[in-house]
C-alpha cells in the first residue's frame, strides 16, 4: 500500500524523520518496502536501512509562481511566453509548450493569476520528454530565438506521476514564492500489509497504529455530514436476502451534484496513493476508502429510477442465479458463479458486491443524483468471487480480507460530506441502513499469568490494559485479570484461547518485541529419539563422497517421457500412474518422479558437455501412488551414475582408462562393507534397461537391494552424451536400511603369521570367476583366510577357449602358526576340487 | 745377506694420498683402495711382513706402517664421503621435477551444497537438544493447511502458491509446517524439541529469485512454560552459532496463521557487519527466518492443551542462507546440478 506522509500527518503528529518513521512502522509489523520522495529531502546520514527513490525538490530553485499573462511566441505556434512572478521578481518571457495554458493565450493580464510550479535555472528535475525517469539539470538555452533559463513544471518533471500533457495548476490560494517542497513536498511509504492487518490498509489505520506505538493522540476524522436536503426515507428500499453474506448495507443520497474534477489536493493524494483521479464523485469514494478502509460504491440514482420505471428503486442483495451475467465497469461481460453475491435492483444485477460496479449505473459526467452504497460482505465469499473472476480491485482486496460492518455508516456520512463539498450537491437527511447481522462484541480475558507464561515478561493488569487501550481496545481490570473488548474496526481478534493469543500479540507488539528479553529454555529436555534412518542416510552420503562421487539434488517434479528414456521400450506410462499435478507451472514439471536414476541421468546428460568424467549420486524419494491410500508411498532410494574417465585426466597418462562395470561393482561392495551388510553377493539380473551381459543384482542375504550395470546401448543412446559406456545403479534404501540394521561383527585381527601362496589354473572360458572363487573358498575352509584374483591370461600358451586364472591365497589360523604341510594339504584339496568340478589344470 | 730395511712407508703414504687427489668416482675409489689399502699394497705388505723383520726394528716398523695405513684409511673415508655426497647431490639434481607442471587431479566427492548446509543447521540445533523429524512431501490439505489454522478460502492462503495433485485434497507441501502436526500427534503429551527439514514446493515461476522447490527447516518446541522470550533466546543462540558469535538479531512482528505472536527474525548482515553492502541491500539486516508462539488451535490439533502447554515454531530457507553466505545471485543453480557449481563447495 502506498501511503503519503502528508496524509498520515492529518491524523497523528509525527516527530520522527523518514528513516525513523520507516523503522518504527516496520518494527510494529507494518513493513516498509521503500520510500519514494516526492519533494522532501533524504533523511540525515549516509547509511539508510530503507530504500529511497524519487526526487528531492531544491527549496531555492523550485517554488510556487504565478503566471500573470500568457503571450504568443513570435516564431512558434506551439509555444507560449509567460509573464511570471516567482515571488522575488517578474519575468517577461518564460517559455512553455504546456497545452493547458493555450486557453489563456492573448487574454491579456490574468485575474486571478494562475498558480504554477516553477523551476529556476540549475534545478534538478526529471526530463519530461524522455521515457521513464531521467534526471536532468535545467540549463540556459535559446529556443526559437527566445532565451530560456527556467520552466513551469508538469507532474512528471517533479516525479509525482507520469503526466506530462500539461503543467501543474495549483488552487488559487497557493502562496507565490513558497518553495514547492514546503507547499506540497511529500514522501510516499510503500507498506506491506500483513493478512491479519487489513484494518491498516488505510491512512487512519496506519495513523492509529503510529499513535499507539508513539503514544500520541489520534486525531479522529470527522464523520459528520451537513445534510440539508429532504429526508432519504422512501427514496430507496433495501432487501438483503442472505445476511450471512451481507451483514450490513447503508445507503445515502446526494442530489444536484455537478460532476467535475476533484480539488487539486484530492487528485494529488490519489495519485500519490497510486489511484487515478476520475471525477469528484468517484474520487470521493476512493479517497474515503484510502482514508478509512471502507470501500464504497456510487450509483447514478436516476439510472436506478429509470430501471424501476420511475418507482422507488429497491436494492436487493442476493446470490447470482444460474447463467446470470453482468457487464462490469471495465467493460467485461462476466458470467457469474452461483455463489457470487450481487447488488441488484428489481430489474437485475447492478454490481458484483464488494468487487466491481456494473457499467449501466456508473456515475457519468451527466449524473445529477448519486446513491452511495456502504456495505459489508462475507470475506470468504468475496475471496471466492475475486479468485473465480480473476478480478483484482482495491475494493475486492479489502473486502476479501474483512471489513468490519461498523465502519459502513460513518464512512458513508463522511463520503457524502466530501461529495457535497466537492460537487456542490445537497445531501439528503438520514441514511437507509439495513443491519440484519451485527457481529457480537468480541471479549477476551487475559491474566497476568498468561502474559508471563506465554510472553516471558511481567506486566501488571493495568499496564496491559493501558497498552491495549492505545490501540482502541476497551479494558476492564479486575485483580490480575483484564477483560478486553475488541474495537469495532477489528475482525482479527478471535475468542477463547485463540483470542487470547491475538491479544497477547498486540500486547507484545505495543510493548515492543525488542524489549522482550532473550532467555534460554528452562523447560526440561524432552525424551530424546534417534533418527537412525537419517543418520544412516548421512553416513551413506559421506561414504559415497569419500569414494569420489559427487552428490546431486534434482527436481522431484518431472515428466513420464523423461523417465521413459530409462526403459528399453522408451514409451512413457500414463500420467495417472504418477502423483500428477493439477496445476503444473510447466508441462516439464508435471508429475512427481518415480525413478531416482532418471533424475541422476538427467544430471549426467546435462554435465556431459562440460566434462569427460562423471561420478554422480543422489539420495532421495520416489513417489508411487498406492491403491486405497490417499498419500503415495515415498520410498527412499540411492542412484549412482558413472561415465567417462575413471580418473580425472592427467597430462602424463596417454590413454586414461574409463569407468566400467567393475568400478561400479567395487563401489557398491565397498558401500555394503561400510555398512556391514550381511552375506553380500551379486547375481545376474534381467533388467531390460541394462546391457544383458553387464548387469547384476546387489543382494544381502535373501534381499535384492537393487540392480546395477552398464546401460543398454538403446537406452544409453537416448541420452545426449559421447561416453562409450554409462554405468548406473538404483538401490532401494529402505531394504538397504533393513539389512544395515543387522550389521555384522568385527573379525579379530590375526595374531599368527599367514602363509601366502599363488596358484594358476587353466579352465574353460565360460566358467564364471565367481564360481571358481566360491569353490576355492568352500574347499579351503576356515584356514583359507583370503582369495584374491590377481591375473587372467588368455593366449596360445593356455589354448583356444581357455583362460588362466591366477589366485593369491592366504592361509591363516586364528590360534597357531600354520606349517607348510598344512598349506600343502589345503592347496592339494583345492586343486583336486577344481580339477573335478571345472576340469581345471594346474598351470606350472 | 742383505740388511733388512724398513720399507719406505713414507713414500707409500705420500704416493697414496697424492693418487687419491685424482680420484673422483666411486669406481676409481675402489681401484685406489685395492692399490693402496689392498692386500698387495705397499702398506699392507709392510704390515704383513712385520714378522720377518728383526725384533729390534719391528716395533718401530709396525708403528710407521700403522700410521701410514691410518692416514690412508682416513683419507679414503673422507674421499668416500665426499664422493657419496657428490653422488647424492647429482642424483637429487637429476631427479629434479618441473614443479610448474600440473598436479595430477584426485577425484574428490562432495555433498551437494544444500545438504552441506542442512547438516550445519542440524548440528547447531542438535547441540540445543533439537532432533530431526521428517514427514512426507506429498501432503493432505488437512495437514498442510487446515490443522495449521488455515481454513479454506482464508486470506492467509494467499501466502502459499500451492501445487495441487489430481487427487482431491492432496497437494505438495508448501512448507514443512505439516511436520508440526505429525510430530505433535506422535509425541503428545511429551515435550517436543524437533527440527523438521524437507523439500517444499510452491507454484512459482522459476526465476533467479524463486523456485518451485526448495528446502525448509522448521523447528518446533512444545513444553510447559515455553515463552516468547525463550523463542528469542533460542533463535539468537542459533544465529550466533550459524553466523558468528557477535552477530546481532532483531525480531519484528509478522503474521503466520499457525503462530501467534508471530515474528520475523533479522540477522545483522554477516558479510558487512551491518555497515551496509550489496547483499543486505544496504539495510544492514538480513531476513533469515519466520517464527512465533505455536497457535493454540495448532496445539489443540496436535493433541496438547493450550492452557497447560505452550511452544514456539520457526522456519527458514537453507538455500537462501547459502545464497547469502556465498553471494549466490541465482537460486536456479541449486537444482541445476551443474558440476561446475557443485564442485565449488
Amino acid at each position: 500500500m502506498k501511503l503519503p506522509l502528508s496524509w498520515l500527518k492529518d491524523y497523528v503528529d509525527i516527530k520522527l524523520d523518514l528513516e525513523q518513521l520507516a523503522k518504527t512502522l516496520t518494527m510494529a509489523g507494518l513493513e516498509v518496502d521503500g520510500v519514494t520522495l516526492v519533494g522532501l529531502p533524504m533523511p540525515p546520514g549516509n547509511k539508510h536501512e530503507f530504500k529511497y527513490n524519487g526526487l528531492t525538490w531544491d527549496r531555492d530553485k523550485l517554488v510556487v509562481a504565478e503566471i500573470l499573462e500568457v503571450k504568443p511566441h513570435p516564431n512558434a505556434d506551439r509555444l507560449v511566453l509567460c509573464r511570471l512572478n516567482d515571488g522575488q521578481q517578474v519575468y517577461e518571457e518564460i517559455l512553455t509548450g504546456a497545452p493547458n495554458l493555450f486557453q489563456f493565450k492573448g487574454l491579456g493580464p490574468l485575474h486571478p493569476p494562475i498558480k504554477v510550479a516553477y523551476a529556476k535555472e540549475g534545478a534538478r528535475i526529471y526530463d519530461g520528454h524522455q521515457p521513464g525517469l531521467e534526471l536532468t539539470t535545467l540549463k540556459r538555452a535559446k529556443i526559437r530565438g527566445v532565451e530560456s533559463f527556467s520552466m513551469v513544471c508538469s507532474e512528471k518533471e517533479l516525479g509525482i506521476s507520469e503526466e506530462h500533457d500539461g503543467i501543474i495548476l495549483f488552487d488559487a490560494d497557493a502562496p507565490t514564492g513558497m518553495p514547492l517542497a514546503d507547499y506540497f513536498g511529500d514522501a510516499v511509504f510503500e507498506l506491506s500489509i500483513l493478512p491479519n492487518m487489513i484494518r491498516n490498509a488505510c491512512v487512519v489505520g496506519v495513523a492509529r497504529e503510529l499513535a499507539a506505538i508513539t503514544d500520541q493522540p489520534l486525531r479522529k476524522p470527522s464523520l459528520a455530514v451537513q445534510a440539508e436536503g429532504p429526508a432519504i426515507a422512501g427514496k430507496v428500499h433495501l432487501d438483503i436476502r442472505t445476511p450471512e453474506l451481507n451483514p450490513r448495507f447503508v445507503a445515502g443520497l446526494v442530489e444536484n451534484i455537478t460532476v467535475q474534477p476533484s480539488p487539486f489536493i484530492v487528485q494529488h493524494r490519489l495519485k500519490l496513493a497510486g489511484m487515478r483521479p476520475i471525477n469528484n464523485i468517484v474520487d470521493a469514494t476512493n479517497y474515503l476508502m484510502l482514508e478509512l478502509g471502507q470501500p464504497l460504491h456510487a450509483f447514478d440514482y436516476d439510472a436506478l429510477k429509470a430501471r424501476a420505471a420511475g418507482k422507488t428503486p429497491t436494492i436487493v442483495t442476493r446470490q447470482a442465479t444460474a447463467g446470470e451475467k453482468l457487464t462490469t465497469l471495465d467493460g467485461v461481460e462476466r458470467k457469474l458463479d452461483p455463489f457470487t453475491v450481487l447488488v441488484c435492483d428489481t430489474a437485475g444485477p447492478l454490481s458484483i458486491a464488494g468487487v466491481m460496479g456494473g457499467a449501466e449505473t456508473e456515475v457519468s459526467s451527466s449524473t445529477r443524483n448519486v446513491l452511495l452504497e456502504g456495505a459489508s460482505w462475507n470475506f470468504i465469499n468475496i475471496r471466492k468471487t475475486v479468485a473465480s473472476q480473476k478480478l483484482a480491485s482495491e475494493a475486492g482486496y479489502r473486502f476479501s480480507r474483512g471489513v468490519h460492518p461498523a465502519l459502513a455508516e460513518g464512512s458513508v456520512t463522511r463520503c457524502l460530506e466530501f461529495m457535497r463539498q466537492w460537487s456542490g450537491g445537497v445531501v439528503d437527511a438520514g441514511l437507509v441502513d439495513a443491519y440484519p447481522l451485527p457481529p457480537s462484541p468480541v471479549v477476551v480475558t487475559v491474566t497476568e499469568k498468561d502474559v508471563v507464561r506465554l510472553l516471558g515478561i511481567t506486566l501488571k493488569a493495568n499496564e496491559t490494559a493501558s497498552l491495549l487501550e492505545r490501540l482502541g481496545f476497551t479494558c476492564r481490570v479486575s485483580g490480575e485479570e483484564v477483560t478486553v473488548t475488541a474495537p469495532d474496526f477489528r475482525l482479527d481478534i478471535g475468542t477463547g484461547a485463540a483470542g487470547r493469543a491475538d491479544v497477547l500479540e498486540e500486547i507484545a507488539r505495543l510493548y515492543g518485541y525488542e524489549h522482550i528479553p532473550e532467555t534460554r529454555l528452562e523447560d526440561k529436555m524432552p525424551p530424546q529419539f534417534g533418527n537412525p534412518v537419517l543418520e544412516r542416510e548421512e553416513r551413506l552420503r559421506d561414504v559415497l563422497a569419500n569414494l569420489g562421487l559427487q552428490e546431486v539434488v534434482s527436481y522431484r517434479l518431472t515428466t513420464p517421457e523423461r523417465e521413459a528414456r530409462l526403459t528399453l521400450a522408451g514409451s512413457p506410462v500414463h500420467d495417472g500412474e504418477y502423483i500428477a499435478l493439477q496445476n503444473p507451472i510447466t508441462p516439464e514439471r508435471r508429475v512427481m518422479r518415480r525413478s531416482l536414476l532418471s533424475s541422476v541421468m538427467d544430471a549426467l546428460e546435462k554435465n556431459a558437455r562440460v566434462t569427460d568424467t562423471l561420478a554422480l549420486f543422489e539420495i532421495g524419494n520416489v513417489y508411487t501412488p498406492q491403491d486405497g491410500q490417499i498419500l503415495p508411498d515415498e520410498q527412499p532410494r540411492l542412484a549412482i551414475a558413472l561415465a567417462g574417465l575413471r580418473h580425472p585426466r592427467a597430462w602424463d597418462v596417454k590413454e586414461p582408462p574409463c569407468f566400467d562395470f567393475y568400478d561400479l561393482k567395487g563401489i557398491l561392495l565397498d558401500l555394503a562393507a561400510a555398512f556391514q551388510l550381511p552375506d553380500v553377493r551379486v547375481e545376474g539380473s534381467a533388467n531390460p534397461a541394462f546391457h544383458p551381459g553387464k548387469q547384476a543384482s546387489l543382494i544381502s542375504g535373501e534381499i535384492i537391494l537393487g540392480q546395477f550395470g552398464s546401460l543398454h546401448p538403446v537406452v544409453k543412446a537416448r541420452y545426449e552424451t559421447t561416453y562409450a559406456e554409462i554405468l548406473a545403479a538404483d538401490i532401494d534404501l529402505r531394504l538397504f536400511n533393513e539389512c544395515a540394521s543387522k550389521s555384522g561383527q568385527l573379525v579379530p585381527v590375526p595374531a599368527f603369521p599367514p602363509i601366502l601362496e599363488d596358484i594358476a589354473i587353466i579352465v574353460d572360458e565360460n566358467i564364471p570367476a565367481g564360481q571358481i572363487e566360491t569353490l576355492i573358498r568352500q574347499t579351503g575352509g576356515k584356514l583359507l583366510a583370503e582369495v584374491r584374483l590377481f591375473d587372467i591370461f588368455r593366449g596360445t600358451q593356455v589354448g583356444e577357449g581357455k583362460k588362466s586364472m591366477a589366485y593369491s591365497l592366504t592361509y591363516q589360523a586364528p590360534d597357531r602358526t600354520l606349517t607348510d604341510k598344512d598349506a600343502t594339504a589345503i592347496r592339494q584339496k583345492i586343486i583336486r576340487r577344481l580339477e573335478m568340478e571345472f576340469n581345471a589344470k594346474l598351470r606350472s | 745377506m742383505t740388511e733388512p730395511v724398513l720399507p719406505d712407508l713414507e713414500s707409500a703414504r705420500v704416493d697414496g694420498l697424492s693418487a687419491l687427489i685424482e680420484v673422483h668416482t666411486s669406481e676409481n675409489l675402489a681401484l685406489w683402495k685395492t692399490a693402496h689399502l689392498g692386500k698387495s699394497s705397499p702398506v699392507m705388505l709392510a704390515l704383513s711382513g712385520l714378522g720377518k723383520l728383526p725384533a729390534d726394528i719391528r716395533p718401530r716398523a709396525g708403528q710407521l706402517a700403522n700410521q701410514a695405513r691410518q692416514a690412508l684409511e682416513a683419507a679414503y673415508e673422507e674421499k668416500s664421503a665426499a664422493i657419496r655426497q657428490e653422488n647424492l647431490l647429482r642424483t637429487l639434481e637429476d631427479d629434479r621435477v618441473d614443479i610448474t607442471l600440473p598436479g595430477r587431479p584426485a577425484r574428490r566427492g562432495r555433498l551437494h551444497p544444500a545438504m552441506q548446509n542442512l547438516r550445519d543447521i542440524y548440528h547447531v540445533f542438535a547441540e540445543m537438544g533439537f532432533q530431526v523429524f521428517r514427514s512426507p512431501d506429498v501432503e493432505t490439505d488437512e495437514y498442510n493447511f487446515e490443522l495449521l489454522n488455515i481454513p479454506a478460502h482464508h486470506p492467509a492462503r494467499d501466502m502459499w502458491q500451492t501445487f495441487y495433485t489430481t487427487r482431491p485434497g492432496v497437494l505438495l507441501r508448501t512448507h514443512t509446517s505439516p511436520g508440526q502436526i505429525w510430530a505433535m500427534r506422535e509425541r503428545a503429551p511429551e515435550s517436543i524439541r524437533v527440527i523438521l527439514p524437507g523439500m517444499c514446493y510452491r507454484y512459482e515461476q522459476i526465476t533467479t529469485r524463486s523456485e518451485i522447490q526448495f528446502h525448509q527447516v522448521e523447528g518446533l518446541m512444545v513444553g510447559r512454560n515455553v515463552t516468547f522470550a525463550d523463542l528469542k533466546g533460542t533463535l539468537t543462540d542459533f544465529a550466533r552459532r550459524m553466523f558468528g558469535d557477535s552477530v546481532r538479531t532483531r525480531f519484528r512482528p509478522s503474521y503466520f496463521p499457525f503462530t501467534e505472536p508471530s515474528a520475523e527474525m533479522d540477522v545483522e548482515c554477516f558479510l558487512c557487519g551491518g555497515a551496509g553492502c550489496t547483499v543486505c541491500k544496504n539495510a544492514g539486516w538480513l531476513e533469515i527466518l519466520g517464527c512465533g508462539m505455536v497457535h493454540p488451535v495448532v496445539l489443540s490439533n496436535g493433541g496438547y492443551d493450550p492452557e497447560i502447554f505452550s511452544g514456539f515454531a520457526f522456519g527458514m530457507g537453507p538455500e537462501r542462507i547459502t545464497m547469502l553466505r556465498r553471494k549466490i545471485d541465482d537460486i536456479r543453480y541449486f537444482w541445476g546440478n551443474d558440476t561446475r557449481f557443485l564442485e565449488q563447495f
